[in-house]
C-alpha cells in the first residue's frame, strides 16, 4: 500500500458519502509539514483504526497545502486496510445510507480483486474492431441496390430524374410575386377561395366539410348505402329468375302487359306532352326499322313464307328462296381480312407440327377421314350427308348447324395442313424428272444407301429435301420472272434509244442476240425451273404465280431516263458481248458436276492392301499372294457417313477445316458462355432492322447506360434507395450549424425512379 | 413528304417512333428473303469497329494559362462548365470550360496549392496549401474594385496535403500530419484521427455513405475512418505507397487506390485482406484517379505521361490517351455528365478529353442515335471474333512507353516463370500458389 494510493482511497471514500459526517476526515491532515511521511502514516493509522473510537474532531484544514505529494512513501506497507474497519463508523450513520452500506458489505464478501483496465492500445483496437463491424454491416445494406444496378438491362443516369412536364411555380422560384394585372387577378381569385398555393390537396372549405362530417352521419350514410345495395341485389336476382323462366306463355303474357302499359303511357303522353310523344314515336319507328332491316333476306318475311309454302310444289320458288338465303348468308357474314401472318404461315412448312408432314397411311380408301378428305373441299360426301339428313333428322338440324362452327374451324386448319403437304409432295414429284443422268446414277446409289437407313430417318431426310426444294424453287421463281421483266423492259428501252446510224442497229441486233444467249449461265436453275412449268390445270405443281395472287395490275412507274443512259447502255452491252465471247465454250454446269464427283471420289475411303508378298509363302516374279491372304490383309474401311451435299445437286459442301476461314472464327468459348451452342445462338440471332421490326430492333439495341447531355450525375443517394428502419438515426456527434439546413438539396418534386 | 420532313426536323420533340410511323414502308421480314444474316452483320460489325477507330479523336482542347505545373483540380458541384485548378506556384484558376478560358486567377497560397474542393452547394470552395492554411473562397468573382480575398482563413499547426468536403453537411476533412475533421464555423478541428506517426497524402469522403472517409498514408497504408467514431476503423498496409484513392459513387463499399507500383487496386471495404481487382497497364507510378459519375469506369493519371481508362472490374485498361507534349499527369477528373475527362499535367496545361474517344459530340438525330446503338450492339455481339478484336484493341503508343511496357512485360513474365519453376521443382504443396491479388497486401490492422 503506497501512501498516495491510500490517500486516493480515502478521497474516494469521501466522494462516496459526502454528507455523512463532515467532522471526521480532515483533522489528521492538520499535521505540520515537517513531520513528513511519519505524519502521513499516523494519519493513516489514526484515520483507519481509531475511527470507531474517536468521535469528535473540531479542527479542519486543507490537505493539499500542507501535505506534499512528494513526501508520501510506502511506509505502511504490509498493513492491510480492512473494509470492516471503515464500516465500523458507518453503522452509526443515519438510515439514508443503508444502500451504500449494503453495497459495501457485499463488496467485503467478495475476496477477488478487480482486473486491471486494458491498456490504451488494446482498448482502441477493440473500439476499432467494433466500429468497423458496425460500419461494414451498415454499408452492406447497399448490396441489393448494387447487384440490382449491375444486372439492370438499362440504367438511365441521373438515376433520379426530375419529373417531366411543367413544374409548379413555387418549385421553380421561391421568392416570386404576382406582377402583371392578370397574375394579380388570378391570385386574388385564388386567395378569395382560400385555395392553398403550395400544397393544393384540399381547400380549407373542403377540410372544414370533412371535419363537419361526424361519426353518426357516416353511420347513417353507410346504412343507407347498405340498404340500397341489398335492394339492388334483390332486383337483380328477381330479373334473373324471370329471365330463366322457360314458359313461352308466361313471357307472352308479360310482354303483352308491358306493351299495354307502354301504349297507355304513350296515350297519356300524347295528351300531356305531344312533342315528347312524337319523339317517342320516332324512336319506336326507328327500332321497328332496325328490326326489319335485320330480318331482311330471311325466311321470316311475308314473301319468304309464301315462297316456302310454294316451294313444295314450285321449283322456281324454291330457287328464289335459296337465293334469298344465300344473299342473307353473304350479307351477314363477317368480313375476313386475310392477314399477312396467315400467308407467311402457309409458306413456311417449318411451322407445321411433325405429324402433319407424315405421309398418310394407305388405309381404308372409303373412309374419308383416313384419306384426309375434308368436308368442304370434297363436296361429294358433304352433299350426300345433307341428302341423308333431311330424311333422318330434320328437326335436329338447327342444333347441328350450331355445332358445325367449331368443327369447321378445325377442318379449315386440317385442310390448310393438307394443302401444304400436297404442295410439297407435288413439288417433289415435279422435281424428280428433272434430274440429269448423272444425278440419277447418284440417286440410285443413294437409294441403295438409304435402304439401310431407318424409315423415319428417310422420311425426315425427304422432308428436309422437300423443304429445301420448296425454298429453292421459290428462289428460282423470281429469277425467271425478273428475266422476263428485263426482257420486257429492254423492249421498252429500245424504244427510247434513238438509232442514228447503221452501227447502232448492228449494236441493237447484237444486243438482241445477247439477250437470247443470256440465260445460259443460270442454266441449272432454269433447267429445274423449266421442267416444272406452272401448269394451271395440273394440281401437282403449286408454285405461287403472282398473276394469280395479285388480281390488280401493278402500276408501271415510268422513270425518265437521263440522256447519259444511252451511252451507258451501249457500254454495258458491249461488255456483255465481250464476256459472252470470252466464255463461249464454257459449260459451267457440267464442270461443276465433274468437280463435285471428283471431290466425292476423293473423299471416299480407300481400300488398304497390307499383303506382303513372299511372307509365309513363296515369292518372286510372276507369283501372286494367295487369294485367302489377299482377302485377309485387305482392309476395307468403314463407309463414311453420307455426304451432306448428297441430295443437293447444285451445292458442294466441304467439311474440311479452312485455315483462311479459321482466322476469322472464334477459337475459344468466350467467358459468360458455358456451351458453344449458347454462343452460336447469340451470334445467329440477328439484331438489325433488316431482320427485325423497328420496335424489336430498338429493344435489342438499347444501350446499357444512358446519360443525358448536360445533366450532372450525382452520387447515388442514401435517402432515395435505402429505407431507414429506425427513422431517428443517430446524428453524427459533430455539432452542425445552420448551414446543415442547406444540405437537404433534393427538391420536393423528386421521386424514386423504378427500375 | 418534304414538307413533313422539314417540320419534323424543326420540332425535335417528335420521337423517332412517330417518324417511323410516318415514313414506314411495309416490309416483308420473311427470313428467306434476307439470307446470310450472320455474315452481313459480321461485315457491319467490322465496318463499325473500323469506323470507331477512324473517328477515335479523343483530344478536345487544352486550357493554357498556369505558370507552373498543375497540382490539383476540382469540379464545381453544381455546374458542368466550371473547373478549378491549383498549380505548384500557389496560383489558383477558375476556368470556363465551354469557352476554354480562364475567368479568374487567385494567388491563393505560398508554395503549392495542395488541394481544392468545392462546397456541395457550389457557392464556395476551399483550398489548402503549403503555407499551413485552409482558405475558403467565394465562387463568385469579386466586383470591380474589390480585392480578391478569402472568405475565411484557418491557420493550422502543420502543412496540409489534401482536402475534401462532406457531401451534405458543413464539414470538411483535411489531411497532413493527421486527418482532421473540421466544422466550417470553427477554427480548430472537431476531430482529428491519427494512427502512429505518419503523414497522409490524400483524404476522401465517401460520396454515398457520407460519414465514411478513407486516406492514404505515407507508411504505405490506406486507413478508413467513420466520422461518428472516435477511432479509425481499419488500416491496410500494402507493399508500396498509395498516392490517391477514390470511392465509387454508385457502389458504396468499393474504392480504388492508385499505387506507386504502377497498378491500381479496387478494394471492397468490407474485405480488405485482398483487393477485388488489380488494374495493371501503366508503366510508371499512378498519381491520381477519378471515377466516372456512373461508377462503371474510372480514369487514372500516371507519371508515365498517359491517362488510362479502366472498367471498374477490368484488369486492363480499355483506353489510353497521350499526346506528344503532355508530361507527367498529376491530376485527373471525370466530368459530372460522364462525357469528358480533364487532366492536369506537369507542363502547365489542362487537357480536355472525350470519355469515349469516337463519340460524336453534340445533339444526335434519332436516326443517328439508332444507328449508333445498332453499331454498338454489333460491336458487342462480335467482340470475340479475332479480326474485330484486333482492330478494336489496337492503340498507338509513343515509343518510350511502348518500350517500357515491353520491358515490364518481360520482367513480369520472367517473375511468373520463376514462380512456376519453383513450384514445379519443389515438393508438391510445399510452395503455395499465390494469386496476383494476394501479393500486394502486407497487413490488415
Amino acid at each position: 500500500w503506497g501512501g498516495s494510493s491510500l490517500v486516493g482511497n480515502t478521497l474516494a471514500y469521501e466522494q462516496e458519502d459526502p454528507g455523512s459526517n463532515p467532522t471526521y476526515y480532515h483533522s489528521p491532515l492538520s499535521c505540520s509539514e515537517g513531520k513528513g511521511y511519519l505524519m502521513v502514516h499516523t494519519l493513516v493509522n489514526f484515520h483507519i483504526f481509531p475511527l470507531s473510537h474517536r468521535k469528535k474532531l473540531t479542527e479542519r484544514s486543507e490537505a493539499s497545502t500542507q501535505v506534499s505529494e512528494f513526501s508520501v512513501n510506502a511506509e505502511g506497507e504490509g498493513e492491510k486496510v480492512k473494509l470492516s474497519d471503515l464500516l465500523g463508523k458507518m453503522e452509526k450513520t443515519p438510515k439514508n445510507l443503508n444502500k451504500t452500506k449494503k453495497q459495501l458489505k457485499d463488496l467485503e464478501k467478495k475476496s477477488d480483486t478487480l482486473e486491471l483496465p486494458l491498456s490504451r492500445q488494446e482498448k482502441e483496437k477493440i473500439q476499432r474492431e467494433v466500429a468497423y463491424v458496425k460500419t461494414s454491416t451498415e454499408v452492406s445494406r447497399w448490396e441489393s441496390v448494387v447487384t440490382q444496378n449491375r444486372n439492370a438491362e438499362q440504367l438511365v443516369f441521373p438515376l433520379i430524374q426530375e419529373p417531366s412536364g411543367p413544374k409548379r411555380i413555387e418549385q421553380v422560384v421561391s421568392g416570386w410575386k404576382a406582377q402583371t394585372p392578370l397574375e394579380q387577378e388570378i391570385f386574388s381569385l385564388l386567395h378569395c377561395n382560400l385555395q392553398p398555393t403550395h400544397d393544393p390537396v384540399l381547400t380549407p372549405v373542403e377540410e372544414a366539410s370533412l371535419k363537419a362530417m361526424s361519426l353518426e352521419e357516416a353511420k347513417i350514410r353507410r346504412a343507407e348505402l347498405q340498404k340500397a345495395r341489398a335492394l339492388q341485389s334483390y332486383y337483380e336476382a328477381k330479373a334473373k329468375r324471370e329471365r330463366k323462366i322457360k314458359s313461352k306463355k308466361y313471357h307472352k303474357v308479360q310482354s303483352k302487359a308491358k306493351r299495354k302499359e307502354f301504349l297507355k303511357k304513350f296515350e297519356d303522353l300524347c295528351k300531356t306532352d305531344p312533342q315528347a310523344a312524337l319523339e317517342e314515336f320516332k324512336k319506336m319507328e326507328l327500332l321497328r326499322m332496325e328490326e326489319r332491316m335485320s330480318l331482311k333476306h330471311q325466311n321470316s318475311g311475308k314473301w319468304a313464307k309464301s315462297k316456302v309454302i310454294m316451294g313444295k310444289y314450285d321449283l322456281v320458288a324454291r330457287k328464289a328462296m335459296q337465293e334469298q338465303l344465300e344473299m342473307n348468308k353473304d350479307l351477314t357474314q363477317k368480313l375476313v381480312v386475310p392477314s399477312e401472318d396467315e400467308e407467311q404461315e402457309q409458306e413456311e412448312p417449318k411451322a407445321l407440327p411433325d405429324f402433319v408432314n407424315d405421309p398418310e397411311p394407305v388405309g381404308d380408301p372409303a373412309n374419308p377421314w383416313m384419306r384426309g378428305q375434308l368436308s368442304a373441299e370434297a363436296l361429294g360426301p358433304e352433299v350426300s350427308h345433307e341428302v341423308e339428313r333431311p330424311t333422318e333428322q330434320f328437326p335436329e338440324r338447327k342444333e347441328e348447324e350450331e355445332e358445325e362452327e367449331p368443327e369447321n374451324e378445325e377442318e379449315a386448319l386440317l385442310r390448310e395442313f393438307e394443302q401444304k403437304r400436297r404442295l410439297r409432295q407435288s413439288e417433289d414429284k415435279g422435281f424428280e424428272p428433272v434430274v440429269s443422268e448423272e444425278q440419277e446414277v447418284d440417286e440410285a446409289e443413294n437409294r441403295e444407301a438409304e435402304e439401310e437407313l431407318s424409315e423415319k430417318g428417310e422420311k425426315d431426310d425427304e422432308d428436309g429435301l422437300a423443304e429445301f426444294k420448296n425454298l429453292f424453287n421459290r428462289l428460282v421463281e423470281p429469277v425467271i420472272l425478273e428475266t422476263g421483266e428485263e426482257q420486257g423492259d429492254e423492249g421498252l428501252e429500245e424504244g427510247l434509244v434513238r438509232i442514228h446510224s447503221l452501227d447502232d442497229t448492228e449494236l441493237l441486233a447484237n444486243d438482241h442476240e445477247a439477250s437470247l444467249v443470256e440465260p445460259v449461265p443460270s442454266d441449272t436453275s432454269n433447267m429445274e425451273a423449266s421442267a416444272c412449268p406452272p401448269s394451271k390445270n395440273s394440281k401437282k405443281v403449286k408454285v405461287i404465280d403472282p398473276s394469280e395472287v395479285l388480281t390488280k395490275q401493278a402500276k408501271v412507274i415510268k422513270v425518265p431516263h437521263a440522256p447519259m443512259m444511252v451511252e451507258d447502255e451501249e457500254v454495258r452491252n458491249e461488255q456483255t458481248t465481250i464476256i459472252k465471247e470470252a466464255f463461249a465454250g464454257d459449260d459451267v454446269v457440267s464442270d461443276f458436276l465433274k468437280d463435285k464427283r471428283k471431290l466425292e471420289e476423293d473423299s471416299m475411303p480407300k481400300v488398304v492392301d497390307l499383303t506382303l508378298p513372299g511372307w509365309g509363302e513363296w515369292g518372286g516374279v510372276g507369283l501372286k499372294p494367295s487369294r485367302f491372304k489377299r482377302r485377309k490383309f485387305r482392309i476395307k474401311p468403314a463407309p463414311l457417313p453420307p455426304r451432306k451435299d448428297q441430295k443437293l445437286p447444285a451445292v458442294i459442301i466441304s467439311e474440311k477445316r479452312n485455315a483462311a476461314l479459321a482466322a476469322h472464327q472464334v477459337c475459344q468459348l468466350p467467358f459468360p458462355f458455358t456451351k458453344p451452342e449458347q454462343f452460336e445462338r447469340t451470334i445467329c440471332s440477328p439484331v438489325g432492322n433488316t431482320w427485325n421490326t423497328h420496335n424489336v430492333m430498338r429493344k435489342l439495341t438499347a444501350p446499357k447506360v444512358v446519360t443525358q447531355m448536360g445533366a450532372i450525375i450525382e452520387p447515388i443517394a442514401k435517402d432515395d434507395f435505402i429505407k431507414d428502419k429506425n427513422p431517428s438515426k443517430p446524428q453524427p456527434n459533430l455539432q452542425l450549424t445552420k448551414d446543415s439546413s442547406l444540405a437537404k438539396t433534393a427538391p420536393p418534386g423528386h421521386k424514386r425512379r423504378k427500375k | 413528304s418534304i414538307s413533313i420532313q422539314v417540320r419534323i426536323n424543326q420540332s425535335s420533340s417528335l420521337s423517332s417512333s412517330i417518324i417511323h410511323v410516318l415514313f414506314s414502308v411495309p416490309r416483308n421480314y420473311d427470313p428467306t428473303l434476307h439470307p446470310f444474316e450472320v455474315p452481313r452483320e459480321y461485315t457491319r460489325a467490322l465496318n463499325a469497329t473500323k469506323l470507331e477507330r477512324v473517328f477515335a479523336k479523343p483530344f478536345v482542347g487544352s486550357l493554357d494559362g498556369h505558370r507552373d505545373g498543375i497540382n490539383c483540380m476540382a469540379k464545381h458541384s453544381k455546374s458542368l462548365s466550371i473547373l478549378l485548378s491549383g498549380s505548384c506556384d500557389g496560383e489558383l484558376k477558375l476556368w470556363d470550360l465551354p469557352k476554354r478560358k480562364c475567368v479568374r486567377t487567385i494567388q491563393a497560397h505560398d508554395g503549392f496549392v495542395r488541394g481544392i474542393c468545392s462546397r456541395f452547394c457550389g457557392t464556395s470552395f476551399f483550398t489548402v496549401g503549403d503555407d499551413k492554411t485552409v482558405k475558403k473562397w467565394n465562387m463568385e468573382t469579386p466586383g470591380y474594385g474589390e480585392r480578391e480575398e478569402p472568405l475565411s482563413t484557418i491557420l493550422g499547426k502543420a502543412m496540409f496535403t489534401g482536402i475534401d468536403h462532406h457531401q451534405k453537411d458543413a464539414t470538411f476533412a483535411t489531411c497532413g500530419q493527421t486527418v482532421d475533421i473540421w466544422d466550417e464555423q470553427r477554427s480548430s478541428p472537431v476531430r482529428s484521427f491519427s494512427w502512429g506517426v505518419d503523414s497522409f497524402s490524400c483524404v476522401r469522403y465517401n460520396p454515398v455513405e457520407t460519414e465514411l472517409l478513407a486516406s492514404c498514408a505515407s507508411d504505405r497504408s490506406i486507413v478508413l475512418y467513420d466520422m461518428r467514431e472516435a477511432t479509425p476503423l481499419k488500416k491496410v498496409v500494402m507493399k508500396l505507397r498509395s498516392n490517391t484513392l477514390c470511392w465509387n459513387p454508385m457502389e458504396a463499399y468499393f474504392f480504388t487506390c492508385s499505387n506507386e507500383d504502377y497498378n491500381l487496386y479496387t478494394y471492397d471495404m468490407r474485405r480488405l485482406n485482398a483487393p477485388v481487382t488489380v488494374h495493371m497497364d501503366h508503366v510508371s507510378a499512378v498519381l491520381d484517379l477519378d471515377y466516372s459519375p456512373t461508377g462503371r469506369e474510372f480514369v487514372s493519371a500516371s507519371f508515365d505521361k498517359t491517362i488510362r481508362i479502366f472498367r471498374k472490374d477490368g484488369g486492363h485498361s480499355r483506353e489510353v490517351y497521350h499526346t506528344k507534349r503532355m508530361q507527367h499527369v498529376i491530376c485527373v477528373k471525370w466530368s459530372a455528365d460522364n462525357k469528358y475527362i480533364l487532366s492536369g499535367s506537369d507542363e502547365m496545361n489542362i487537357r480536355l478529353w472525350k470519355a469515349n474517344a469516337s463519340e460524336k459530340l453534340g445533339l444526335l438525330s434519332p436516326r443517328e442515335k439508332e444507328a449508333h446503338n445498332y453499331n454498338q450492339k454489333l460491336k458487342e455481339k462480335f467482340q470475340h471474333h479475332p479480326q474485330l478484336r484486333r482492330i478494336a484493341r489496337h492503340r498507338h503508343l509513343p515509343r518510350d512507353i511502348y518500350k517500357q511496357r515491353r520491358e515490364l512485360k518481360e520482367m513480369l513474365g520472367s517473375r511468373r516463370r520463376k514462380e512456376k519453376n519453383v513450384i514445379k521443382h519443389s515438393k508438391p504443396g510445399s510452395v503455395p500458389v499465390v494469386a496476383e491479388r494476394q501479393k500486394h497486401v502486407v497487413n490488415v490492422e
